[in-house]
């Protein structure tokens, strides 16, 4: 009874106009920066809009279907798929190992998580220089050591199959220090007794440890970590669009360059506002599958 | 199970720092074979940090363990074949009852690879020896009364159903060694005297060693053949409950190990009575020491008998059975407690005038250091 009461109160003192006005800046907020500019492009993509043109007339579906028979358009999806694939994993799998290495160096972990998280913090533009030179030809590091290796040198950025891989390579080069941080805090939230209770229990060592206590107890953070590097992924442009422009053959072509070809090269707006709205679709199904899944598994 | 399977428990020197602050030691302890030794005293006095010594959690500082003759000083703890129920038992919350009871069986009776998830129960003798693990854990849970619960998780048990598992998960393997800390402490009171109890019959069956630690008095007196009092990092005293409580070597031990408190008066109090004249001999060695007694060594008498103290009722604290008289006397820093019939504490009211006898046989004289000054007791008998 008294908790109904207390519950009540605020609704009998303000009324319907003190309640707008109070969720009036929020909701503007909202409303201009996020809901409208989706409108629009949900809008657009129905049109022939171009950048520029002064009309624009309703079409339908027809930039869908457009897209659904454009050669180019799977390619990019097929290239950010290749690219998802081999970041998601390669990241996950790098950064947990080297959270799990650094956790135990008591003396250097400042150091090493400073190290890692630098790609972070460092512009992809800027560092795209080194990359270039790392991976060139004839007098990069990569072939350099390949040779060592005994390997054939890989044209790294100019072999169609080469190019995407090389990408993912960068792309996992980004995203580690991030996913590492996570992965620390992941690790440092396991209560130190259950490790204890496994090493009573005859746990023997570092395979066993990880088997019953850490993997288990970081599966909320390898969700969350696994759908925000997907996601990110997904979204791969600077790379693309400062070291390789699509090419070679459009073998490095993703969505996201291929949307900032047609919009802003092509002007063909309308067209564009079709990819975005796929490509956010995709985006938002991603997060409601990792709440649902959080919501179900987190709550062990 | 015989009695070659208990281990004795034998600490020599033992000593433990952190950050070069000692917090442990040094200690000796010798822990018989079978037995259920329990570890009592204040917080931070080090007795968790005792246990994760013997477990071979922490490593010692000095001095070495030996479990059943061999020297484990610096063994793993899976190499020292000792189990241990934690304070908020340290269940794996991501698995079942069952997978918690189930894991240090696997521990053991599965080589390597077959523990591995999913190549692992393809192995060979994989599923004979799955199935066995499987019968035992069942056989545990139903003897701990949790048979119904092997499928839930850990988050969907109470505080008692978990200690259950906690200690199903610890003796499921026939352990030699048997360490509990605090494992009672998150249970309401009345589950704790049900599972003091039940503590007592497992350890009776399981014939373990066993080590239990508390800061609970009760627990330490009702369930223990012996126990050792620690204070600051050291044991004071250890023996059977009744030789600490009836002949306490510390004072500090005796003032833990009484309920609901210990008087305490310096001997100045006394010194002029009859009763200092009966202990002056003794006490003339160590001018400044103190006399000790509990509630129930000191008796109201009516004034015109002769009194040993007297001193202004203060207030009554009546708990059905009994009652404890708190009488504010010269020279006591605190109220002196008196235990009285509960008839005649309805009769007292505050401020009036109380006259006490004291029993001298359970009287304690201590030295200005707390040791316990002993010729009193030969003279006294
Ligand atoms: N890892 C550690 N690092 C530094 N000091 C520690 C550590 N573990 C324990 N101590 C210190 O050692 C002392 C004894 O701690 P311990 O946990 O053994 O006490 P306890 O008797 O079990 O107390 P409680 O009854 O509160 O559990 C405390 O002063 C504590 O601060
Ligand atoms: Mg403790």
């Amino acid at each position: 009874m008294t908790m109904t009461s207390t519950f009540d109160r605020p609704v009998r003192q303000y009324n319907f106009g003190t309640m707008s006005l109070l969720v009036f800046p929020a909701t503007a907020l909202l409303l201009a920066f996020l809901v409208l500019p989706t409108a629009v492009v949900v809008v657009l993509s129905f049109t022939d809009y171009e950048l520029g043109m002064d009309g624009l007339r309703y079409i339908g579906l027809s930039n869908y279907s457009d897209m659904l028979a454009d050669r180019v358009f799977w390619q990019s999806v097929r290239n950010t798929a290749l690219y998802v694939a081999l970041v998601v994993p390669g990241s996950i799998f790098t950064a947990l190992a080297v959270a799990l290495l650094i956790e135990r160096r008591r003396a250097l972990t400042r150091f090493y998580k400073v190290a890692f998280f630098l790609p972070v913090t460092a512009t992809l533009v800027a560092m795209a220089t080194v990359w270039e030179f790392i991976l060139h030809p004839s007098i990069g590091l990569a072939n350099h050591l390949l040779k060592v290796l005994g390997v054939d040198p890989v044209r790294f950025l100019s072999d169609p199959d080469w190019a995407i891989v090389s990408l993912a390579v960068i792309g996992i080069w980004q995203s580690i220090g991030f996913n590492m941080v996570l992965f620390l805090a992941g690790l440092s939230s396991i209560p130190k007794e259950i490790d204890e209770a496994a090493a009573l229990d005859g746990a023997a060592g570092g395979i066993d440890r990880f088997l019953i206590v850490t993997w288990p107890l970081l599966g909320p953070t390898t969700l969350f970590v696994t759908i925000t590097t997907a996601i990110n992924a997904m979204r791969v442009f600077e790379s693309v669009a400062v070291i390789t422009q699509g090419g070679p053959n459009k073998a490095t072509e993703v969505i996201l360059y291929s949307i900032y070809l047609e919009a802003f090269q092509y002007f063909r707006t309308g067209y564009a506002s079709a990819l975005t709205v796929v490509f956010l679709l995709v985006t938002v199904s991603l997060i409601i599958l990792q709440m649902r899944v959080a919501d179900r598994k987190v709550h062990y | 199970m015989t009695d070659i399977d208990n281990a004795a428990i034998d600490a020599t020197g033992l000593t433990k720092q952190f950050g070069g602050h000692r917090v442990l030691g040094p200690v000796d302890l010798s822990v018989r074979p079978g037995e259920f030794l329990t570890l009592v005293g204040p917080s931070g006095c080090g007795k968790s940090t005792l246990l994760r010594l013997i477990a071979g959690l922490e490593t010692a500082s000095e001095g070495s363990i030996r479990i059943a003759g061999r020297i484990v000083t610096d063994a793993p703890p899976r190499a020292r074949d000792v189990a241990m129920v934690f304070q908020n038992y340290a269940l794996y919350p991501h698995l079942t009852v069952a997978q918690n009871i189930a894991v240090p069986l696997r521990m053991r009776r599965l080589s390597l690879p077959q523990r591995l998830p999913v190549v692992g129960p393809l192995l060979p003798r994989s599923a004979a020896t799955l199935s066995q693990i499987n019968d035992d854990v069942e056989q545990t849970a139903k003897s701990l009364g949790i048979g119904h619960l092997l499928s839930r998780k850990p988050a969907q048990l109470s505080g008692g159903q978990r200690q259950r598992v906690a200690l199903g998960r610890a003796i499921v393997r026939k352990p030699r060694v048997f360490l509990l800390d605090e494992p009672l402490s998150n249970l309401d009171a009345q589950l704790r005297v049900q599972m003091r109890s039940e503590l007592v019959q497992l350890h009776r069956r399981l014939r373990v060693t066993l080590i239990y630690v508390t800061h609970d008095q009760a627990e330490a007196m009702t369930m223990s053949s012996r126990i050792a009092v620690m204070f600051a990092g050291e044991i004071l005293q250890i023996g059977t409950p009744e030789a600490v409580y009836d002949d306490p070597d510390h004072l500090k031990v005796a003032s833990f190990i009484s309920n609901p408190g210990l008087n305490t008066l310096p001997f100045i109090a006394i010194a002029n009575t009859q009763l200092g004249c009966q202990l002056g001999a003794m006490a003339s060695a160590s001018p400044d020491c103190t006399i000790a007694f509990r509630p129930e060594a000191c008796a109201t008498v009516s004034s015109g008998e002769q009194s040993d103290l007297s001193g202004r009722l203060i207030f009554c604290e009546r708990f059905g059975a009994e009652a404890f008289a708190h009488i504010a006397v010269d020279y006591a820093e605190h109220p002196i407690i008196a235990r009285v019939e509960p008839g005649n504490a309805a009769r007292m009211s505050c401020d009036q005038l109380v006259h006490l006898s004291l029993d001298v046989s359970k009287l304690f004289l201590f030295g200005s250091d707390g040791s316990r000054l002993r010729h009193q007791r030969r003279a006294a008998a």
